[in-house]
């Protein structure tokens, strides 16, 4: 182990920008899993899946970005459908809770990582772009701009998503099915139908996250599982349903993830995730910002 | 009684095939649906009778493998002895998880055990004693009593870990411990005011569980004569022992064991004749479709008809 301090604030740098990209990741499982309560192990799957589109629209020419924001309509419309099909086979019944909901999501994320290695295969994809590659100097640090860009990106999509839930209507409507579905109901308002809504957006999200992950680094249909452990990680730290949270959280994770990947190397760094959210379900299991 | 005789019987019939002189891929393709139905049975115990998802099954088979390995390493164990210590190795991390994590609600308490098996994985690799990334080569004995090939003696030895692992989980289903594990599936609040001691018996169930799984990954390092991080922790282990209790029916002991001798059996099948892609793909649709459509599996259908038909 070296250490050195110039190593710690290049790590903590990378940190923070590998932090940004984290809370975009989990900002959907925030609101599938944080506020309607689904346990959608099936989102970063999902995530995966938009990578891959983002992958094949790189096949035309067209910029990572521009393909996540192209696909955000088509997964909107995916989660809903699959939202509607939750509801009706499990939540309507009453059979959500214990194994069924959970071995459900587990089922489709196989599913969809098989369906990626049949289509794909197993090896490793990457996406073309100008800011992919080159690095920006600052300080005597490399600081790759996909790094910078996917950061970017990420803090904007907090920013949208931070306002969208507190001061819009529809936004403010979902915080309120998450809190107390019966008054909502008492309100005239349909919740399963609010419910949807927000499964959708949750689900469009992904669409963006996970073109901002192809450009930070080359995908494997595999990947979901390492992803599993960040987006569970920085849901269960930010606490239930806090999207300013999440951002926090997710820097948290990205700092640990780095620091431990300079002093101990790759290894040790998937374990990160995992063992700070064991760490956190021990001590502390609402979370840092939750209620 | 019938159970004794019946379960007495399988076992003499799987002995009596490993003495035959029937071709040896039997032996190789009749070790998985053996160990299949050990880690079926073994979820079962903590997922069928209280209702806690356990998504690391890859690290508790690892553990079991890896114990295996270092007594192979160290005193060149018999077999036995290995499975035996895999054993106690795998209750033991059970114990330990169930400890960290069973005041948690259901998903976290699925979650964390998606951690056991990084962070197992991530000590192995680390490792340069167990192999580390790249793995072990073993050389397994070529003079084996009685049986004459080591294949048919570990299928044999799993053959005989099935009829523990079931005789097990159908007693835990019988006894007071069955009894509370249901209570706490459906509704452990209820379960914990009417004095059912839940932490306890879910300790129980965690460690036991555990443990099995560990009989199911002991013997793959000399199974394979070769073993490796990738494979070991591979997630397909946790999806087939997720997905063959749904198969068959959660609620029964024979219900992991129907959905063993039908997933298992099916997969040797479809690896051989079509691919092992596709393989992989059958038993996460079978999942889901059984989840959604029947999800008390081929026990709760068979009831279901012999209802309707009265």
């Amino acid at each position: 182990m070296i250490f050195s301090f110039d190593l710690l604030f290049e790590a903590v740098m990378f940190g923070l920008l590998l932090g940004c990209f984290y809370a975009a990741v989990s900002l959907g499982l925030s609101v599938a899993f944080g506020l309607l309560d689904v346990p959608h192990v099936a989102h970063p799957a999902l995530l995966i899946v938009g990578s891959y589109g983002a992958y094949l629209l790189g096949g035309w020419g067209i910029d990572p970005l521009v393909s996540g924001f192209l696909l955000m309509p088509l997964f909107f419309l995916v989660g809903m459908l699959l939202y509607r099909f939750y509801y009706a086979t499990f939540e309507s019944r009453g059979t959500a809770a214990g194994v069924n909901g959970l071995a459900f999501f587990f089922g489709v994320a196989f599913i969809i990582e098989v369906l990626l290695i049949v289509a794909f295969g197993v090896d490793q994809r990457s996406a073309e772009a100008s800011y992919i590659g080159d690095s920006l100097e600052l300080f005597e640090i490399r600081i790759p701009y996909r790094l910078l860009v996917a950061a970017g990106v990420a803090l904007l999509l907090t920013l949208v998503l931070t306002l969208f839930f507190s001061r819009t209507f529809v936004g403010r409507a979902i915080k309120a099915v998450g809190q107390d579905e019966g008054a909502l109901q008492l309100m005239g308002a349909n919740p399963v139908s609010i419910k949807q809504l927000a499964f959708g957006i949750a689900t469009a999200v992904n669409a963006l996250a996970g073109a901002m992950l192809i450009i930070v680094s080359p995908v494997d249909p595999t990947m979901d599982r390492i992803y599993i452990g960040r987006a569970f990680c920085v849901v269960v730290l930010a606490g239930v349903g806090s999207m300013s949270g999440t951002l926090v959280a997710g820097l948290i994770l990205g700092v640990a993830e780095s620091i431990v990947l300079t002093m101990f190397g790759a290894s040790w760094a998937t374990a990160v995730a995992f063992g700070l959210l064991l760490l956190m379900l021990g001590i502390r299991p609402h979370g840092l910002f939750g209620r | 009684m019938k159970y004794w005789i019946f379960s007495a019987l399988a076992f003499i019939a799987a002995f009596g095939l490993a003495l035959s002189g029937v071709n040896e891929y039997i032996f190789f393709a009749g070790f998985v649906v053996m160990q299949a139905i050990v880690l079926a049975t073994a979820w079962n115990i903590l997922g069928g009778y209280a209702g806690y998802v356990n998504f690391g099954v890859p690290g508790f088979v690892g553990v079991g493998a890896y114990t295996a390995l270092s007594m192979h390493l160290l005193f060149h164990a018999p077999i036995l002895v290995q499975i035996a210590a895999g054993a106690v190795m795998a209750g033991v991390l059970g114990l330990g998880v169930g400890m960290l994590t069973l005041r948690l609600r259901g998903i976290f308490f699925s979650i964390a055990t998606i951690a056991v098996v990084f962070i197992v994985e991530a000590v192995v690799i680390n490792s340069r004693f167990l192999g580390g990334a790249t793995g072990i080569q073993l050389t397994r004995p070529t003079e084996v009593w009685l049986f004459g090939s080591y294949t048919r003696m570990l299928f044999v030895v799993m053959a005989l870990m099935a009829v523990v692992a079931v005789s097990v989980a159908r007693y835990i289903q019988n006894s007071h411990i069955g009894q509370g594990l249901r209570a706490v599936r459906d509704s452990e609040e209820a379960a914990d005011c009417s004095g059912v001691p839940t932490l306890k018996l879910k300790l129980i169930a965690c460690a036991v569980s555990g443990a099995l799984i560990g009989v199911a990954g002991a013997p793959m390092p000399m199974y394979l004569s070769y073993v490796e991080p990738a494979s070991t922790f591979n997630l397909h282990y946790a999806v087939i022992a997720l997905a063959m209790p749904i198969i068959g029916g959660t609620a029964h002991w024979a219900g992991p064991l129907i959905g063993a001798l039908i997933l298992g059996t099916l997969q040797q099948i479809v690896t051989v004749t079509i691919s092992s892609e596709l393989n992989v793909l059958v038993v996460g649709l079978l999942l889901v479709i059984f989840v959604v459509a029947a999800p008390d599996g081929v026990i709760g259908l068979v009831k279901k008809w012999k209802a309707s038909s009265k």
